[in-house]
């Protein structure tokens, strides 16, 4: 226990030292995570001791995020928390997701580099948790619909059935799908997929996985458009194609009869000899009973 | 040069059978379509019968219809379909030979040609703030040797030039806040009064000169305890109008610029009087009508202000507008009702108690009471005077009265469908073979003859004449039973009117039609309407001693949270077999994947409390869904607020009485829409009831894709709350349009793109795993189509055959929206040149056949597109494999075949929806679209692959069997004798 504590307390010092070091080299480490971050977000809990460990330093960024905020107006930290329920409960805090705000040279705003913090279950809500799995309920999630002013407009729900949740630890998957600062949905499961008929199983560690995702809209592909030019060459194209066809492409319908008749000759050729070798006297005898026949008709 | 012609023709032919077309040919025409035309529910009629030779009614419909009728018959002699914002609100006939219509808030007027139909003129009359529209004809006034026609809306009053519609002067009356409620023009004189209220408690009348519009001083009188209602005019000198607390009339006189007004309490006049009154709007000179509680009291304005009760009927009736007779005398129509019988009397305005005429008609119960009448005199044989009535019923049909008769009748209330469900018909009990419908083998072969004579092209016109009535009376397709192929069915329509007709697919005929009583007006349920349709009972084990129903949902007014109501109706027989209401609210039905031992489907009706209930109310039914009660989800959208929650089940109400049946809701997600930038536009979900027959496509490089399907998918698209007004209001910057995929059961977004530019109105149709959407691109100017297609990730490692040999793969375990399904999308979107009003998908019984999409394009015709077309694998220059899977090679725009219009030459007048129905032929669906006009026809997407046409020749057939069995038997014996002879040699 004391060597999981003193492990727990460097990586807090780790972690604080890491903000540190995030603050002073801002610009620098933003414009080098920038593309994965949109794309694949980052895992929040990696390892699952991290989870139990930033409940500490959770207070500590509140105020940093004030005072980032008056500082820089490119970039600032943002912070949403994650609440959640059992079954038909109230909600209760859950965990942060804490963000970088990122300002677009024409006023967008867009959410980066997605942290997630997970609370530990404490004992009530454990045996909370139990129950659900034992009646295979929901458990329920929500966020603030805008990060910035939370709740927002409404707040976001999201529910999954307890039971699809644990594995070894309770492995659990966030798509955030963003639109601006304006959080539209959360999709929340499992990070595989869930058996079914659901199986009651509780989980060895009681311990969250955390994986998180950030989501922006696609864009449509646009409608192609052609010129006259485009078409004419790929007229020319469809009809230069049929010459490249193989030689054996084309006429291989005539071909293989043709290869049959030539096998066939071959080994009529082949049996010829044979036959004119050791059955000369058969052949003879036929040939002159097909001669012999119509003198036998004209017998008659 | 010869050659060239020739491979050009062959190219030609190869090019144009590659493209399957559904094109028919002239003589086809009816033989499995049907077209019918209708006008709607009459608002005003007006009758041309002096000195015409084809005697004709000119009516405005509810479905903004202006037709002119035939009387003799009631069929159409011309008819035009104004838009759905083109409300009309009068017409009238000038010179005897214009229709004028004044419509879309008396800001539009037109005249149209009373024989045939042609617009002659059009005027648009500007005004700065709506009011009331109103127009007045007057018969013989002429300003500068032009009729005049004076028409009053949005705050002006304009002369208009009946010859050509040129507004001759017109003026401001609403700058001073009065509120005009007619125009009155005195015979002879060169005045026209306005009368109207200024504010709530004074009536003012304003004077203008009819030659320049001159407005003189207006006289205005206060009335302190205000008004209520409109001013309903007794003659043109004096109105009627209630006070402020429905129990005063008021008399108002209007003489020279003078106003008077004399007061009379309602309980004066009318003895056990409590409550409040209400005038009906009424046009009988000296007379109006008074509504009191259940009764209406007819009081006459004897001079002086001075009122008299005349009569006092209980029943609900209804009044014609005055008409005036040769003798200076006015005559109206009163209806009342007796018992499946209507009783009509015509009366002399001035004389109560005398009747000209009396006449008692036998009504159809199924029509309901009567809504409007409207009469026309003639003169009879004996010079005296004869009525025709029209009458407009509650089911909105329309029908002629002359002589105690019904002369024809027209079923008008098809014009307006809310929605549509096909049936099947009964099973053929009694084994009467379908041959026996051949008469005999005679007529068998003569009919086959003439086909075969058709076919080889040496038929003369006569035959050809007797082909198309063999086909057109072929007695097969009109039958009452159930056919092989399945293509006739009952199509059960459901109409505003609340009433259900049943459309036999052969012909169209009405086969039975019902007034439900659910959805009729009563005391509890004021304003009822029907909302939809659902399959109730859809029997299959029990097909032959249990007949199908439909329920039928209705309301009992127009906001959401009033009173439902529900019937089951028998599709065989029309009968209610049941009907419950007014009940808890009714926001949206499911019908649930489940049915009990009769074949009953179960249904769950949301209310506006969040409480769903069970239907049908049986413990069985009960303890079916007690089982499913975990796996039932549904969604609801709001669509204001730009939010989508996802709902399940949780246990039994808490209600003051126990209800087993109702169930609460709980919130199981939620989607919030940014309301700054997204507003829902448009949803699409699959059919219920869709059959998709492979789970998997087969690309041509013999690589499997699988598709994801799943019935719980919503596609739902959002636009910028700026661009929800017409084409061109936003820049393609302000503009844009986003679409979703989205899991309704756990609710995952699973893909989400964005339309720069785009704006609605959008159209959108779901389909096994694809999306079809249209929709206008801003910057292109032109409409596009999109399509999405979701293809499953998660099984596309079940390629291995040996897996597949082993089982190993996971094809067949079973599936549940909780596990995180991998999908990926293919889009691609494509220019289209028409906008479009409704969009729907072919459906076949199996799935097999290839599908279409269904358009129904702005001029209201039904193009069939196929979905080839919209195949997001196309590319600019397909490989060989591609090429061999049938890919198109890709273009910007989607073609548009003319022979790919499904009505052909027909158009399906304000075209509102489309439904298919799989027929039991794979090949074939049914289509029916439906608006003002209905259109029914069948469709093969893949031409019908899978049986002979109906005039294949069977007769040649024969022939040909004949001919060839002669010809072995000939050549056989010409055999045997040259071999013999042979032999004798």
């Amino acid at each position: 226990m004391s060597t999981r504590y003193s492990s727990s307390l460097s990586l807090f010092v780790l972690l604080n030292l890491t903000i540190l070091l995030a603050r002073t080299s801002f610009a620098f480490q933003s414009d080098e995570l920038l593309a994965d971050d949109e794309e694949f977000g980052l895992e929040g809990g990696r390892s699952p001791d991290l989870a139990t460990v930033t409940r500490p330093a959770s207070p500590t960024p509140s105020p940093r995020k004030r005072s980032l905020d008056s500082g820089s107006d490119q970039d600032s930290k943002v912070q949403f928390s994650l609440e959640h329920a059992f079954g038909d409960s109230d909600f209760s805090p859950a965990g942060t997701f804490s963000a970088r705000l990122k300002t677009s040279s024409h006023g967008g705003q867009t959410l980066t580099k997605l942290r997630f913090s997970r609370n530990a279950f404490s004992e009530t809500e454990k045996q909370n948790f139990k129950r659900l799995l034992e009646g295979d309920d929901f458990y329920r999630i929500r966020l603030p619909s805008n990060v910035l002013s939370p709740p927002g407009r409404e707040y976001i729900i999201s529910s999954v059935k307890a039971r699809c949740l644990p594995r070894d630890a309770l492995d659990e998957h966030f798509v955030i799908h963003m639109e601006g600062v304006n959080v539209l949905a959360v999709n929340y499961g499992s990070p595989g997929s869930c058996q079914y008929p659901r199986q009651l199983k509780l989980p060895s560690k009681w311990s969250f996985k955390s994986h998180t995702v950030l989501k922006n809209s696609d864009q449509a592909p646009r409608t192609p458009v052609f010129t006259e030019e485009v078409v004419g060459e790929n007229g020319e194209g469809e009809e230069v194609k049929p010459l490249e066809r193989s030689f054996w492409a084309k006429y291989w319908m005539y071909l293989i009869p043709l290869g049959l008749i030539v096998m066939n000759a071959m080994t009529q050729a082949m049996n010829m000899p044979e036959e004119q070798a050791t059955g000369q006297p058969g052949s003879q005898t036929q040939a002159v009973a097909g001669r012999g026949q119509p003198t036998a008709v004209r017998r008659r | 040069m010869k050659m060239a012609i020739r491979v050009f023709l062959l190219l030609f032919m190869f090019f144009s059978s590659s493209y399957p077309t559904f094109s028919l040919y002239e003589d086809q025409v009816g033989l499995m379509d049907w077209h019918q035309k209708y006008i709607g529910k009459v608002k005003h009629a007006v009758f041309h019968t002096q000195k015409a030779a084809r005697k004709r009614v000119v009516v405005s419909t509810e479905e903004n219809v202006v037709a002119s009728l035939d009387l003799r018959h009631g069929e159409i002699f011309w008819r035009h379909v104004l838009g759905p914002n083109d409300v009309i609100d009068q017409i009238d006939i000038v010179l005897g030979k214009y229709v004028i219509t004044l419509s879309s808030g008396g800001s539009i007027l037109r005249a149209w040609n009373l024989p045939d139909g042609q617009m002659v003129w059009e005027s648009t009359l500007i005004g700065s703030k709506p009011s009331k529209p109103l127009l007045l004809v007057p018969t013989n006034l002429k300003v500068d040797k032009d009729n005049v026609v004076f028409v009053y809306g949005n705050g002006f009053i304009h002369a208009v030039a009946s010859v050509d519609g040129e507004v001759l002067w017109k003026k401001e009356l609403a700058s001073e806040g009065i509120d005009i409620h007619q125009i009155i023009y005195p015979d002879g004189s060169d005045k026209i009064y306005a009368v109207g209220f200024l504010g709530f408690s004074e009536v003012a009348a304003y004077q203008l000169n009819v030659k320049s519009g001159e407005l003189s001083k207006p006289s205005n009188l206060l009335f302190p305890a205000g008004f209520s209602g409109d001013l309903s005019f007794v003659t043109d000198e004096t109105a009627v109008a209630m006070d402020s607390t429905g129990t005063i009339l008021v008399a108002i006189h209007f003489q020279d610029g003078q106003i008077r007004l004399h007061q009379t309490p309602v309980s004066q006049i009318i003895q056990d009087f409590s409550g409040t009154a209400v005038i009906l709007s009424s046009k009988i000179p000296g007379m109006f009508i008074l509504k009191i509680d259940s009764s209406v009291a007819f009081i006459r304005v004897i001079n002086e202000g001075k009122l008299e009760v005349v009569d006092k009927l209980g029943h609900t009736n209804s009044i014609s507008d005055s008409l005036p007779l040769s003798d200076s005398q006015e005559a109206f129509a009163l209806v009342q009702h007796g018992d499946g019988k209507i009783l009509l009397t015509v009366k002399l305005s001035g004389d109560w108690t005398s009747n000209l005429v009396e006449e008692t008609i036998q009504m159809d119960h199924q029509r309901g009471i009567v809504d409007k009448v409207f009469i026309n005199s003639y003169v009879r044989m004996d010079r005296s005077n004869g009525f025709r009535f029209l009458i407009v019923m509650a089911d909105h049909s329309l029908l002629l009265l002359q002589q105690g008769e019904i002369v024809w009748s027209r079923e008008d209330g098809l014009a307006s469908i809310v929605d549509v469900k096909a049936s099947e018909l009964p099973v053929e009990k009694d084994g009467v073979s379908v041959a026996k419908v051949e008469h005999n083998l005679y007529e068998w072969l003569k009919g086959h003859l003439l086909k075969l004579k058709g076919t080889l092209m040496i038929a003369t016109p006569d035959d050809v004449a007797a082909i198309q009535k063999i086909r057109l009376q072929s007695s097969e397709k009109s039958k009452m039973t159930r056919d092989r192929n399945g293509f006739r069915k009952l199509l059960i329509v459901l109409t505003r009117a609340g009433k259900l007709f049943a459309l036999h697919t052969g012909d169209g005929r009405i086969v039975w039609s019902l007034l439900l009583n659910s959805l009729r007006k009563s005391e509890a349920c004021e304003n009822p309407r029907g909302i939809s349709l659902h399959q109730w009972q859809d029997p299959h084990h029990h097909a032959l001693d249990e007949n199908p129903s439909v329920l039928v949902v209705g309301r009992c007014g127009h906001s959401l949270d009033s009173a439902g109501v529900l019937s089951i109706v028998d599709t065989y027989t029309g009968e209610e077999r049941s009907h419950m209401g007014p009940l808890h609210s009714i926001i949206r039905i499911i019908p649930l994947p489940f049915t009990d031992s009769l074949e009953q489907r179960l249904h769950l009706l949301l209310d506006g409390n969040q409480q769903a209930h069970l239907y049908p109310r049986t413990a069985e039914a009960l303890r079916i869904f007690q089982q499913e009660l975990g796996n039932i989800y549904w969604y609801s959208a709001e669509t204001n607020k730009g939010i989508l929650r996802g709902h399940g089940v949780q246990k039994n109400c808490v209600l003051e009485e126990t209800d087993d049946f109702c169930f609460d809701s709980r919130d199981l997600w939620s989607i919030v829409f940014p309301s700054e930038s997204e507003t829902i536009a448009a949803t699409a979900t699959r059919s219920l009831n869709e059959v998709v027959h492979t789970q998997t496509k087969v690309t041509g490089d013999q690589e499997v894709m699988y598709k994801y399907i799943s019935k719980n998918l919503l596609f739902l698209a959002t636009v910028a709350p700026k661009a929800g007004g017409p084409i061109g209001s936003v820049t393609p910057d302000e503009s844009s349009l986003v679409v979703y995929v989205i899991d309704t059961v756990t609710g995952r977004i699973l893909h989400r793109m964005t339309h720069h530019g785009s704006q609605g109105p959008l159209q959108a149709v779901f389909s096994e795993n694809w999306i079809v959407y249209h929709y206008f691109n801003l910057r292109a100017h032109r409409y596009e189509m999109s399509v999405i297609e979701i293809y499953d990730q998660a099984r596309a490692d079940n390629k291995d055959v040996l897996k597949l040999v082993l089982g190993t793969h996971n094809l067949t375990s079973p599936t549940t929206a909780y596990s995180r399904p991998e999908v990926v999308t293919k889009s691609q979107s494509y220019f289209f040149t028409h906008s479009v009003k409704t969009m729907a998908v072919t459906s076949t019984a199996k799935g097999i056949t290839s599908k279409q999409v269904l358009l129904g394009t702005i001029g209201d015709q039904v193009l069939a597109l196929d979905k080839r077309f919209l195949d997001p694998r196309r590319t600019a220059n397909p490989t060989q494999a591609e090429k061999e899977e049938g890919i198109i090679p890709l273009t910007d725009s989607l073609p548009i075949i003319p022979q790919s219009y499904i009505t052909h030459s027909l158009k399906v007048e304000g075209l509102r929806g489309i439904i298919t129905v799989p027929a039991k032929l794979e090949s074939t669906t049914l289509v029916f679209a439906y608006g003002v006009d209905l259109f029914f026809t069948r469709l093969a997407p893949s031409r019908t692959y899978d049986s002979l046409t109906e005039d294949f020749s069977y007769a040649l057939l024969l022939i040909t069997i004949i001919a060839l069995l002669v010809a072995i038997l000939v050549t056989w014996v010409w055999s045997e004798k040259k071999e013999l002879q042979e032999k004798w040699r």
